[in-house]
C-alpha cells in the first residue's frame, strides 16, 4: 500500500496534472554547468508550440541575461530529454516530439565553462 | 483542621497517571482509532517512563516565573531602543526569516502536539503531550513579542502568519509540518520529537541565538533561553518516544526505522535555510554551518546512533550525502535568494571582502573553486548598475519543494536531478533522499501544494510577479524586497546612527 491511512483505499487529488494548467504545460529547463540561475527553470508553453520558438524566445527570455546565451553554438549543443540524449526538431511542436507535460529538457554547451571558468 | 498536603510521589501518581480511567460502556479502540492503523505495537503503556515527572500545578508555576522574567526584558529592550543595539540592519533579515520560516511551525507543532496528546491510550505519554503543546503556543507568543518591537522599525515582519502560507520560500517549512501533521500520532513524534527536536534542533536553536547574542539582539536572546528549558523537556521527550516504541516491540523497529531516515532527511533540508542563516545573514558571525554541523550532529548524532544500535537501529540512510553537503548547501543556499531577492520578504545583500575572505577560511576545500566566482560576478554585474535578479521561475523539488538546486555532491557543479514516474504522471526530486520519500507514500506528494505550479495555474493573484507579490503575499514591493543597499531599512539606520 503506496500510503498508510485510516480508511484503506484512500487516493490523493493530483494537483499538478496537465488539465490545471489552462492549455498550457510545463516543461522544466536546465543549462548544466551554469550555476548563474540557481536551479532550472518552470516554462508554463502550449503543447503546440515549436522547439524553435521554445529556445529562441522562451528560453532567452530567462537565460539571455547570462553573457554566455549569445556566444552558444547551436550546432555543437547537446540535449538531454528526461535523462536520454535528444536531438530537437526547430520546426516541429514539442508535443510531435514527446516534450509533455512536466518533462525536463537540459541542454550543454562543451565551448563555455561559465564566469571564470567557474562553471556559473 | 488544615488540609494535609500531599507528598511528592502521591501528588505525582495522582496529577499524571491518575487522570486515565476506564471504558465502561465504549470500546477503547474506538475511543483511540489512530493508535493502531501505522503497524506500531503498544503492548504496555505502563512501561512510559514520563521524563521529567513534571506535574501541571508545578508548570503553571514555572511557567509562570519565566514569563514574568521574559517580559520584563522585553520592556527594557522597547524603552531602551534595542534596535539600535543590534550589529548592522542586515541583521534584522535573520529575525525576519525567522518570523516567518520558524515562528508559525511552534503553532504547528502545538497543534500537533494537542490532535497526537489524544490519540494515545497511554495516559503518561498523553500527558507530556500536552504540555508540550502549551510549551509550544507559548514560544509562538513569545517569539512573537520579542520581534514586534523590531516591527516597528524594520520592513518586512508585518504579515507573517499570512505569509507563511503563501511565500514560496515559506512552503518548505510549511510543507515539513504540514507533513508531519497528516501522518499517524507515532509517526509525528518520531519526525517532530525524535527527528527534529532531538537530532537536529540544536542546529537551529543555538545558532539563532548565539547569533542574536553575538549581533546584540537582547530580545530574541532572552526568549531564547526562557524557551530552552522546556526545550530541554521536549528532547528528552523525543528520546524517551524512541526509546518506548523500540522496547514495546520488535516490529516497530523498521517501522520507525524508515521514519527516522525520512524525518532525518526533510529535517536536514528544512535546515539549509539555518545555514544560509549562519553564514551568510549574520554580520557577526558565530561558527560557520559546516562547524556546526559538525559538533551538533557528527558528533553529537554519531554518539546518539551508537547508543540505538542495540534496538537495531542504525544512523539514517544518507548521512554520507549530507556529511559532502555541509560545504555547500549554505552557498547554494544563499545564492538563490540573492538572485530571487526581488521576490523575497527580506533583503539580500553581496557578502563584503571581509566576509568573502572568512568563507574561504572556513571552507578551503570548496568555497574559492565554487561559490567565490558566482559573488565576483554579482559584483562586477552591480558595478556595472546591473544587479541581478533571475527572471522566470525555478522548478521545485516535489518532496521539499526546495527549487532544484543542489548539486551532486561529487560533481559540485552539476545539479542534482531525480525523477519517477507515478501513474503515468512525471514527479521531480532534488536529492535521493526526497525521491526516495515520494515513493515510499506516493499517494501523499500528488498533493504538494508547489507555489511555482499554482502561480502558473492561476491560484495566486497575478498574473504578473509583482501582483502575486503585493496582492497574494501582501509584500509592501520596494520595501520588504530588493537589495538592503538603497532600502529604507538600510536608509533608517543610517539616520539613527548619523551617517550619511
Amino acid at each position: 500500500m503506496s500510503f498508510k491511512t485510516l480508511k484503506p483505499g484512500y487516493s490523493g487529488e493530483v494537483k499538478d496534472r496537465l488539465e490545471n494548467f489552462n492549455g498550457n504545460q510545463l516543461v522544466y529547463v536546465g543549462w548544466d554547468h551554469h550555476l548563474m540561475f540557481c536551479a532550472p527553470f518552470t516554462l508554463p508553453v502550449p503543447p503546440q508550440m515549436t522547439f524553435g520558438e521554445l529556445r529562441d524566445q522562451v528560453m532567452a527570455a530567462v537565460f539571455s541575461p547570462h553573457p554566455e546565451w549569445s556566444q552558444i553554438n547551436w550546432d555543437s549543443a547537446t540535449w538531454l530529454l528526461n535523462g536520454k540524449a535528444f536531438v530537437p526538431l526547430l520546426d516541429a511542436s514539442l508535443q510531435a516530439q514527446g516534450v509533455d507535460h512536466k518533462s525536463l529538457l537540459r541542454f550543454q554547451t562543451p565551448e563555455l565553462a561559465g564566469f571564470m571558468s567557474a562553471a556559473v | 483542621m488544615a488540609a494535609k498536603k500531599l507528598n511528592t510521589k502521591d501528588k505525582y501518581r495522582l496529577l499524571t497517571r491518575d487522570l486515565d480511567w476506564d471504558f465502561s460502556y465504549e470500546d477503547r479502540k474506538q475511543a483511540f482509532p489512530f493508535e493502531e492503523f501505522e503497524g506500531i505495537k503498544i503492548t504496555d503503556w505502563s512501561k512510559w517512563e514520563d521524563p521529567f515527572r513534571l506535574t501541571m500545578d508545578t508548570y503553571w508555576k514555572y511557567q509562570a516565573e519565566k514569563e514574568k522574567k521574559l517580559y520584563a526584558i522585553f520592556d527594557a529592550v522597547a524603552q531602551n531602543n534595542g534596535h539600535t543595539n543590534i550589529s548592522d540592519p542586515r541583521y534584522a533579515n535573520a529575525l525576519k526569516l525567522f518570523l516567518t520560516g520558524v515562528s508559525p511551525l511552534e503553532y504547528q507543532a502545538h497543534q500537533g502536539f494537542a490532535h497526537t496528546g489524544r490519540q494515545f491510550g497511554g495516559v503518561g505519554a498523553r500527558i507530556a503531550c500536552q504540555m508540550q503543546s502549551i510549551d509550544e503556543l507559548r514560544h509562538v507568543q513569545t517569539q512573537v513579542h520579542a520581534m514586534s518591537h523590531y516591527n516597528k522599525f524594520f520592513d518586512g515582519f508585518q504579515d507573517w502568519s499570512h505569509m507563511h502560507d503563501r511565500v514560496w520560500y515559506l512552503s518548505v517549512p510549511k510543507s515539513f509540518f504540514d507533513d508531519a501533521r497528516s501522518a499517524g500520532p507515532f509517526e509525528f513524534l518520531v519526525a517532530i520529537s525524535f527527528s527534529f527536536e532531538y537530532v537536529l534542533t540544536n542546529l537551529l536553536f543555538v545558532p539563532f541565538m548565539s547569533g542574536a547574542a553575538y549581533n546584540g539582539d537582547m530580545a530574541t536572546v532572552t526568549f531564547g533561553f526562557s524557551a530552552q528549558s522546556d526545550e530541554a523537556r521536549h528532547m528528552t521527550l523525543g528520546l524517551e518516544v524512541i526509546k518506548f516504541l523500540l522496547e514495546q516491540h520488535e516490529d516497530n523497529v523498521p517501522i520507525v526505522q524508515q521514519w527516522i531516515d525520512k524525518w532525518f532527511w526533510r529535517g536536514t533540508r528544512l535546515l539549509t535555510l539555518v545555514s544560509m542563516m549562519m553564514d551568510y545573514m549574520l554580520p557577526n558571525k558565530v561558527m560557520s554551518w559546516k562547524e556546526a554541523w559538525e559538533v551538533y550532529f557528527e558528533e553529537a548524532g554519531g554518539a546518539l546512533f551508537k547508543d540505538l544500535a542495540r534496538y537495531g537501529i542504525r544512523p539514517p540512510k544518507y548521512a554520507d550525502v549530507i556529511e559532502k553537503e555541509k560545504e555547500h548547501v549554505s552557498h547554494q543556499a544563499w545564492w538563490l535568494f540573492y538572485s530571487y531577492g526581488d521576490a523575497t520578504a527580506f533583503h539580500t545583500w553581496i557578502p563584503s571582502d571581509q566576509e568573502l575572505d572568512w568563507l574561504s577560511e572556513k571552507y578551503p576545500d570548496t568555497f574559492d573553486k565554487y561559490y567565490r566566482p558566482r559573488w565576483e560576478m554579482a559584483k562586477k554585474m552591480e558595478a556595472e548598475g546591473k544587479r541581478f535578479y533571475t527572471k522566470g521561475l525555478p522548478q521545485l523539488c516535489n518532496c521539499c519543494q526546495i527549487p532544484l538546486m543542489f548539486t551532486d555532491m561529487d560533481n559540485p557543479t552539476q545539479l542534482a536531478y531525480r525523477d519517477t514516474v507515478y501513474k503515468d504522471e512525471r514527479y521531480h526530486f532534488c536529492s535521493d533522499g526526497c525521491h526516495d520519500i515520494f515513493v515510499a507514500e506516493p499517494e501523499k506528494y500528488v498533493q504538494s501544494w508547489l507555489p511555482v505550479h499554482q502561480i502558473l495555474q492561476g491560484n495566486c493573484g497575478g498574473p504578473g510577479l509583482e501582483a502575486v507579490l503585493r496582492d497574494y503575499y501582501r509584500m509592501n514591493v520596494g520595501a520588504d524586497n530588493l537589495d538592503i543597499k538603497g532600502s529604507p531599512d538600510e536608509q533608517r539606520w543610517k539616520s539613527w546612527k548619523g551617517v550619511a
